[in-house]
């Protein structure tokens, strides 16, 4: 989904770019201020997992590939706002290294596939969390669908963008369908990507899940159940 | 303990990215992804320009020089992932050091 040069006319990337740039110092700031100290290197982790998946390209239809976004997965695991900067960061290295994602176009991209799939996913994953148990199944199952509907929010942001500075001769009504469908069935890849990727972190260290925080044993402050016990005898 | 089981975790990742860049990447669709399969029907895929490091010495996910599509992919994908984990690594270490050195607003993870 890495628009290249081009797709969109330079002043409505411009002014995506400035968009994004404020997207992400909100990230910026917000991350500061509650990125715990054992999710910093998990954050790192996520931005390596998300670029390497991203390579992998699987078929939805006919003639047509899809990869990972990636933001719902890294907004479940280290927060929407530390989950944006990590796809944003993957994005810059992409568009800077591999040629992948027009520069001008950065703002544009950062905009669909890091903020709108971040805060859009992670939105989604509350909203289905509050329909659900708080069990790990209900934080597995909602990431998947939350990171599924995130891939067609992004594919939504498109079709805005190129709504308002589409260089092409399609109508908007016709680019509206077609990018809605096809980001449909890539949705359904990216759901089970993000669910089995949800699904391991939660089996393995389900402290680190940020979306699943209040499924932690509350912390104990005070002496120790044993020790009062102690006392009172 | 639970640091040296982060590192561990941290460690375990890395190495299930470096794979999936490394060796899976070679299996991939080459097929146009959702946006450029739709830029194609609908008649502006030829309005992309050439991107500015087009002959850049990863460009295209591929290492200049090495033969090989699988071999240069693969390549090209161990160092993207090294790259990634360490701009976002420093990044977010950077964060944290912001904050331990300026007021700590920090709030408990709140539940969703």
């Amino acid at each position: 989904m890495h628009i290249p040069d081009g797709f969109i006319n330079a002043p409505t990337s411009l002014a995506a770019g400035a968009v994004a740039a404020g997207g992400v110092g909100v990230s910026l700031r917000r991350a500061a201020q509650t990125l715990q100290e054992r999710q910093a290197p998990l954050a790192g982790l996520v931005a390596a997992y998300i670029f390497a998946v991203q390579m992998l390209n699987f078929p939805v239809a006919a003639g047509t590939s899809g990869h990972l976004l990636g933001g719902a997965l890294a907004a479940v695991l280290v927060g929407p706002w530390a989950g944006a900067l990590c796809v944003a960061v993957v994005l810059l290295v992409q568009g800077l290294l591999f040629a992948d994602g027009g520069l001008s176009a950065l703002g544009l991209n950062i905009i669909n596939m890091a903020l709108v799939t971040a805060w859009g996913g992670y939105a989604v994953f509350l909203l289905l969390r509050r329909a659900m148990p708080a069990t790990k199944t209900s934080v597995t199952v909602s990431a998947g669908i939350a990171a599924g509907i995130s891939v067609v929010l992004a594919s939504l942001a498109f079709v805005v963008e190129y709504a308002i500075g589409g260089s092409g001769g399609a109508s908007v009504g016709t680019v509206f369908a077609a990018m809605v469908g096809v980001h449909t069935l890539i949705g359904i890849g990216e759901g089970i990507i993000t669910a089995l990727t949800v699904g391991v972190v939660l089996g393995v260290r389900p402290d680190l899940v940020y979306g699943a925080a209040d499924l932690q044993a509350p912390l104990v402050l005070g002496p120790k159940p044993a020790e009062t016990a102690r006392k009172a005898s | 303990m639970r640091s040296s089981n982060l590192r561990l975790f941290i460690a375990g990742g890395l190495l299930v990215a470096i794979g999936l860049a490394m060796l899976v990447s070679g299996f991939a669709s080459g097929s146009p992804d959702g946006l450029n399969k739709v830029a194609e029907d609908h008649g502006f895929a030829a309005n992309a320009r050439q991107h500015l490091f087009e002959n850049g010495p990863l460009a295209g996910y591929a290492v200049k020089g090495v033969n090989g599509d699988r071999l240069s992919t693969g390549l090209s994908g161990l160092i993207g992932v090294l790259v990634t984990f360490g701009v976002g690594l420093a990044l977010f270490a950077l964060l944290r050091a912001v904050r331990s050195g300026g007021h700590d607003r920090s709030e408990p993870t709140r539940a969703p």
